[in-house]
């Protein structure tokens, strides 16, 4: 059935013209999000001079690839070590919380009743869209203020204050699951409790897995929150460190230049080993993601 | 605030339109509306809302009309801002990026989500929605230090066609004219990903009977993007304008390595944001910083206000 729409689809394409258009766009966007990554590969088996003078899509070899190893992980006595443990510690952390948190409360404001709901969604949205310097100095405030600057709890708990997971939830049970399946389970003679546990969550792992995937990302990736609360190298987490990396970097700031200094080729291995993680998470996520949007409760 | 009465109106109005589909108070609604686990499931979140959103948020309005002893300042802070020989030009920086970005995204990330869809065979439209998220992974800091790579033609991977362009150095790679379409392409590059598969998804969620109805009345597959799928996108794509600008008005690590990394060629108060760092940790005035961030907040709710009450974000359905 899905074979034969599809080849219905594309008979009524609009002719081969359209389609080669298609095809041209979808590739040159195809080169443009994978060509720099390629790069980037590449570049990590590359001595420095290698990296300016060949060809910049040539391999480069094993041994250039260890010496880059080496230098990334014995700059400042290991730190890169230490700062991707700090980044594990922090992303989990707010990442556990995240979802213990916003899918219970993105199910309630879809399929629930009570006081100040409305309030709650409008707050959301409006938290969602307050740029980030207007939090993160106040939170550096108040977190100052109780005494958590340095900790790791002052990165966890603002990070795990996610709107945008609950919004997302809160979306696709509103749009998704039917409430004629809820309310079946009702009559089944579950509680409200098992109504969530036993049929809204099945039905919603593919959202879980999406909101926890964006969880993971964002707070992989968060960059000025812990640039502020973190004052001590000690705790910064790898995206932080980098800026580390990058000073001690003579090609972008000759003033670097000494004995701890950082070649292209270290920083670019650098890059890679600051995604590594998430791009790990994004190839284990990638059936829930494609899966993603899709499932629906009465679909089919 | 300001947001609340026309949405209650909106909700209203998808409420009634669901009342006279269903009839007031269907079974189904009935019997989930009387669980009282909503309290219960809200509380954690709320909590968190309240600590690290409208804690902050006050605290950000309290001293952004205090002066450093803690009394009343009125709108000096906000003067003294406006007045900064480097406020406009931040202005104006953050503005030019945002129209930049955000036409980029709307315009490209839907038509690239309709014609991945539009991809019959499987594994293509697969991979290309794999290759499309891959930057995604790349964000931050990481996304940034890569674009220095691709932006310094010494080492690019395109130094042929920055070569072409007549750009021979990284310092004019990085001219100020240049830094908004840079900053939005790292943006876009970054970003756009995700929201083509959240796009993907919602177009799978159209249900096959009305794209079948249109195919039987005589529209063909570009007929059918344009009067079926893309009215139906609407919420999503007004939810990506209102994320994107809120992001977008944040423009800091971009700047700030670029910054870093080019001895100040790029300034480190090149956006708003940027400037906000500098009065709070370089000036030591708190009071200032919020003031900037205030005004950032009030111009990001009215603009996103726009994108809210065009794209119906609130009606449920």
């Amino acid at each position: 059935m899905a074979a034969l729409s599809t080849e219905r689809r594309r008979s009524s394409l609009s002719g081969w013209s359209g389609r080669s258009i298609i095809g041209v766009l979808l590739v040159v966007f195809i080169l443009f999000f994978a060509v720099p990554i390629v790069w980037l590969l590449l570049a990590v088996t590359k001595s420095s001079k290698a990296l300016v003078v060949d060809h910049p899509f040539s391999p480069g070899s094993w041994s250039a690839f260890a010496a880059n190893w080496h230098q990334l992980f014995d700059f400042q006595d290991g730190a890169v070590t230490t700062w991707i443990g700090n980044s594990a510690l922090y992303a989990i952390g707010a990442l556990v919380i995240t979802l213990l948190v916003s899918i219970p409360a993105g199910y309630a404001l879809a399929l629930t009743e009570f006081k100040l709901r409305q309030a709650l969604l409008v707050l959301t949205l409006v938290v969602m869209l307050i740029p980030s310097t207007a939090l993160v100095l106040p939170i550096f405030l108040e977190l100052n203020s109780v005494g958590l600057i340095g900790s790791p709890l002052s990165v966890i708990l603002p990070m795990s204050f996610f709107p945008f997971g609950v919004y997302l939830t809160y979306i696709y049970f509103s749009t998704s699951i039917p409430r004629d399946i809820l309310a079946a389970a009702r009559i089944d003679g579950c509680t409200g409790f098992q109504v969530f546990t036993r049929v809204a969550l099945p039905l919603a792992a593919p959202i879980v897995a999406l909101v926890a995937f964006f969880s993971f990302v964002q707070n992989w990736n968060n960059f000025f929150l812990p640039f502020v609360m973190l004052p001590s190298s000690d705790g910064y987490p790898i995206q932080v460190g980098l800026t580390s990396l990058l000073a001690a970097t003579p090609a972008f700031n000759p003033s670097s230049a000494g004995s701890d200094s950082v070649q292209l080729p270290t920083l670019a291995l650098g890059t890679i080993v600051s995604i590594l993680p998430v791009l790990i998470v994004f190839l284990f996520s990638q059936r829930f993601l494609v899966a993603g949007m899709t499932a629906g409760g009465t679909k089919e | 605030m300001t947001l609340a009465p026309s949405s209650d109106r909106a909700t209203t109005d998808a409420s009634e339109g669901r009342r006279s589909r269903r009839g007031v108070g269907s079974p189904a609604r009935r019997a989930v509306a009387r669980s009282p686990i909503g309290y219960l499931f809200v509380t954690p979140y709320a909590l968190l809302t309240i600590a690290f959103g409208i804690v902050p948020s006050l605290y950000a309005v309290q001293l952004a009309f205090t002066d450093a002893d803690g009394g009343f300042a009125g709108l000096e802070n906000f003067t003294k801002v406006i007045d900064d020989f480097r406020f406009w030009p931040a202005v104006l920086h953050v503005t030019i990026y945002l129209v930049i970005w955000l036409l980029a995204l709307v315009f490209f990330v839907v038509g690239l989500a309709l014609m991945v869809h539009a991809v019959g065979v499987r594994w293509v439209s697969t991979t290309l929605r794999f290759v499309y998220y891959l930057p995604g992974a790349l964000a931050g800091a990481s996304s940034v230090l890569l674009w220095l790579f691709v932006l310094d033609p010494t080492a690019s991977p395109v130094s042929g066609l920055l070569g072409a362009m007549g750009l021979d150095s990284f310092v004019q790679v990085i001219q100020p004219g240049h830094l908004p379409a840079i900053f939005a392409i790292i943006a876009f590059w970054t970003g756009a990903g995700g929201w083509i598969i959240i796009m993907y998804g919602a177009l799978n969620n159209i249900s096959t009977e009305v794209i079948e109805a249109a195919r039987i009345d005589g529209a063909n597959a570009v007929q059918i993007a344009l009067r079926i799928q893309l009215p139906m996108l609407r919420k999503w794509v007004a939810y990506m304008g209102v994320m994107s600008l809120a992001a977008g008005t944040q423009l800091f690590v971009e700047p700030q390595l670029l910054s870093q990394a080019s001895n100040a060629v790029v300034p480190n108060d090149y956006s708003l944001n940027q400037l906000a760092y500098q009065y709070a940790f370089q000036q030591n005035d708190f009071n200032g910083a919020a003031a900037i961030s205030l005004i950032l907040l009030v111009v990001a709710l009215l603009l996103s206000w726009v994108f809210v009450t065009r794209g119906g974000l609130f009606e449920k359905e």
